[in-house]
């Protein structure tokens, strides 16, 4: 019988206003990837300040991403 | 990840460089590079008189930024192409540029294409076999016509623009997988005023990547438009770029060497002397205009057919008082 905590813990990335819930424990890199998002095409930032990819993510995180890539 | 400078948390990791700074250090690393790149290519020196095309986007705004703090005397122009597609496109993009502008005290003007030429852009490509599928090609002809207008007729000595690598490298590939060898000779950090007439282009992003102008952008506070033109949508410079972009996640760098050893082989005579197949320039009857295009050029076949408003080829940019850009010298 699972235990009270068996809910993955999860972290929520925003994207162009549309929240992604992903499971928290990886890196942000691995994260940005398994939303279908390229790491070259998006910049994270947490609470107003950009981070970098290797980051850990936590439960509870939300991190928005900012698409980087124009086309016209 | 920590930065390589002052061991902060880093706020950007550029694999290509294999180079992470904190905040404070990467707003003065991305001037430090441009300032480089100005140099490299010779592309002006701190006595000329600039003009910088500005659109309301990351990469026109943050380029305005970077020059005026390295001290080059710099000018903007933002073009109002009337697009609107229910999102006040223009208006939203126009009152960001004025907002930069004037906090910074600095000048910029504003041309209106539907006050100055009688019809917006998406209007103007309805009625025009160019433009009948998409306006974007309506557009770059207009823009490239008045930018060089105004750059000529008021003595800029360059017209800059916030074209960066992935800009650059995009349509390397795109003319590459077509051999397109009248683009691929025209393409260049600096685009020389080869004739009277014909202004001077340069462009001091060209080696920087575009997430790192938008961190750039990010980092100063830059408030820029984040919605994309909503004629990019399906455009083929977002398909190559996001090609260049899967094989740079398996291979840091790939772009930047991908346009480097590009820019490197035509200087070591990757194309034959005649290879760009251009044609001679002759002035516009109608405008005086460089053109290629016998008889008048395309700028102005375009508006022939037009209603209500014909081109007038004197027509200077459009004033407003109070209006930042009501000054350019």
């Amino acid at each position: 019988m699972l235990g009270m905590d068996a809910q993955p813990s999860k972290t929520t990335l925003i994207h162009r206003g549309k929240r992604i819930e992903v499971r928290s424990g990886s890196t942000l890199r691995d994260a940005i990837r398994k939303a279908g998002f390229s790491p070259e095409a998006v910049l994270a930032a947490k609470d107003g300040e950009l981070i970098t990819d290797d980051r850990i993510l936590l439960p509870g995180d939300e991190i928005q991403l900012v698409a980087v890539i124009s086309g016209g | 990840m920590r930065c390589r400078t002052c061991g902060a948390p880093a706020a950007i990791n550029m694999r290509q460089h294999k180079l992470a700074l904190c905040r404070a250090h990467y707003v003065d690393w991305i001037p430090e590079q441009t300032e480089r790149a100005i140099e490299h290519y010779r592309m002006f020196t701190r006595g000329e008189k600039l003009l910088v095309a500005v659109s309301g986007g990351k990469d026109s705004l943050a380029l305005w930024d970077v020059l005026h703090r390295l001290g080059y005397g710099a000018d903007g122009i933002y073009i109002d192409l009337g697009i609107d597609a229910g999102i006040g496109y223009s208006a939203k993009s126009r009152a960001l540029c004025e907002q930069f502008a004037s906090a910074r005290g600095l000048q910029l003007q504003v041309v209106s294409v539907p006050g100055a030429y009688g019809s917006s852009i998406p209007d103007v490509a309805k009625q025009s076999v160019r433009g009948r599928r998409k306006p974007c090609s309506v557009c770059g002809l207009v823009k490239r016509h008045i930018m060089n207008r105004v750059c000529r007729e008021q003595g800029y000595a360059a017209l800059a623009t916030g074209h960066n690598l992935d800009d650059e490298a995009a349509v390397l590939l795109h003319n590459a997988m077509t051999w397109s060898g009248g683009y691929l000779v025209r393409q260049a950090p600096v685009l020389a005023a080869t004739r009277p007439g014909l202004a001077r282009k340069v462009k001091p992003f060209c080696r920087i990547y575009e997430r790192e102008t938008a961190a750039y952008t990010l980092m100063q506070k830059i408030e820029y438009i984040y919605d994309e033109c909503p004629y990019a949508t399906g455009s083929s410079t977002l398909y190559y770029k996001e090609l260049l972009n899967r094989m740079e996640e398996d291979r840091p760098g790939a772009k930047l060497q991908f346009y480097l050893a590009f820019l490197q082989a035509k200087d070591q005579g990757l194309f034959a002397p005649g290879a760009s197949g251009e044609s001679e320039l002759h002035d516009c009857p109608q405008c005086g205009q460089p053109t290629s295009a016998p008889g008048k050029c395309a700028f102005c076949r375009l508006w022939e057919n037009i209603p209500p408003v014909a081109p007038s080829p004197g027509l200077g940019p459009e004033k407003e008082p109070g209006d930042a850009g009501e000054e350019t010298s």
